[in-house]
């Protein structure tokens, strides 16, 4: 399972806005990056909740999306050359005896570095459990809330909840393999892409497969397998025979493996002070949403500050004998070359 | 002006409401516990809550885009409704609505 160690300068945990501008504060001072998110793209927030929705307050942009955003700022940081990892999740961080820390990953890999900078925002994005007593028993055996592989569903009665885009897609890609398959939405209208809900209009009418309106009440089954999922509507109760359940209730964020990391917490926030958004832990910073110090404002350009501001104290973690000159990219030729400008 | 909050304990609270607040803001100034990750946005689901049926017709109806978002709230009854779209005016003084599961900070997740 464990891969050869990655050796870096720095683990940024989160790739959000203020994880992206970290590379490139941390790369103006030669400190090479790799970022680790639980999503499979980089953003965060602005990737995931509101990617189309214009923002007002980053200085500079009277108006820019989510998306924008997150693509100025991986064009920002892209002189820097820093890796991402996608679809995992920090699970530990170890401090060693020589100062370094070693962090490790719930697909496996482990890392080594000298700092570790959270920027984890919320925490991390998490699918949002429906209600429904008992599901955590089924849950990874017979109810998934993403596919990993196809096959796991073919030949079976699948239901899948939900009225966005994953409900639609996954009702598009499943029809075919399944035995039988039954969209459960709570109306008859759909957040989804509008040729994604044609096509699933156009199977429904083709027989292939089925579209119930309501709400999941209860499941039926036992040693993690279902049998049934009763749903509830308007006109009362019905049971649909199932073998696998897909509820698509969209993210959540939730703290997650940060609470045990060692650091103090204020309610549910990383402390750090306001000179180098340190943590209580040597070597570990803390920016962004995911910090708090008096005065905290949860604002994409506080993180930005404290991206700046952290990066001159890793800097003196990092290379302990350099000294650093402080220069503008306006003016200084050796920035300019590390930007790649010509 | 005051809004009645009833918690996830079953608890009301009479909480002082601003002309102009979102009951959101009114519920999370307060220090009531709810989510509402996205800020206001209409963009999470999670500062949802069930309005007394009493005060269901004196609301504004749910925009498109908040009926969307409700599509991403597992507990959705006919009277859920996004907090963070309900904005306080004199006509909502007494405005009553309770907290949903969903809306908790530590809402469940898989």
């Amino acid at each position: 399972m464990s891969e050869q160690e990655i050796v870096t300068d720095v683990v940024i945990v989160g790739a959000g806005p203020v994880g992206l501008f970290a590379v490139f504060e941390l790369g103006l001072l030669d400190i090479k990056c790799h970022l680790i998110d639980i999503l499979d793209k980089p953003g965060g927030q602005c990737a995931e909740l509101y990617p189309e929705k214009p923002i007002y307050d980053i200085p500079a942009f009277p108006e820019i999306s989510g998306q924008e955003l997150t693509d100025n700022l991986l064009k920002q940081a892209e002189p820097f050359g820093p890796t991402y990892h996608y679809n995992r999740m920090v699970n530990e961080i170890e401090r060693q005896d020589n100062g370094d820390f070693i962090v490790k990953t719930d697909a496996g890999e482990t890392f080594r570095c000298k700092v570790v900078v959270v920027a984890a925002g919320g925490g991390s994005f998490q699918p949002k459990r429906p209600p429904v007593p008992n599901i955590e028993a089924f849950e990874n055996q017979s109810v998934f809330y993403a596919v990993r592989k196809m096959d796991d569903f073919r030949d079976h009665d699948i239901v899948i909840v939900g009225g966005g885009d994953s409900a639609l897609d996954w009702t598009l890609n499943l029809a075919p393999l399944a035995k039988s398959l039954t969209l459960v939405h709570r109306r008859d209208s759909f957040r989804a892409h509008t040729d994604s809900v044609n096509k699933m209009r156009a199977l429904v009418d083709e027989g292939k497969i089925n579209f119930e309106l309501g709400q999941i009440a209860s499941l039926e089954g036992e040693n993690g397998q279902i049998s049934a999922v009763n749903i509830k509507n308007a006109d009362g109760e019905k049971s649909l025979p199932a073998t696998r359940l897909m509820p698509f209730f969209g993210l959540t964020m939730k703290l997650g493996p940060v609470a045990n990391w060692g650091l103090n917490l204020h309610e549910n926030l990383i402390e750090v002070d306001t000179e180098k958004f340190a943590t209580s832990e040597k070597g570990i910073f803390a920016i962004g949403d995911i910090n708090y110090y008096p005065g905290k404002l949860k604002l994409i350009l506080s993180g930005f500050h404290e991206a700046a501001l952290m990066a001159q104290a890793a800097k003196k973690i990092i290379h302990p004998d350099e000294k650093v000159v402080f220069q503008y990219t306006t003016s200084s030729t050796k920035l300019q070359k590390k930007l790649g400008v010509k | 002006m005051h809004i009645y909050v009833t918690d996830h304990n079953g608890k009301e609270h009479e909480l002082e409401a601003l002309e102009g607040w979102r009951v959101m803001e009114v519920i999370r100034d307060w220090g009531l516990p709810i989510k509402a990750e996205c800020g206001g946005a209409c963009a999470c689901a999670t500062c949802h809550v069930f309005v007394d049926p009493d005060w269901q017709d004196k609301l504004h109806a749910a925009s498109d885009e908040e009926e969307d978002m409700l599509d991403m709230v597992p507990d959705v009854k006919d009277n859920s409704r996004l907090s963070c779209q309900i904005l306080m005016s004199e006509e909502l003084d007494g405005l009553k609505v309770s907290l949903a599961p969903s809306a908790k900070p530590d809402a469940e997740v898989a």
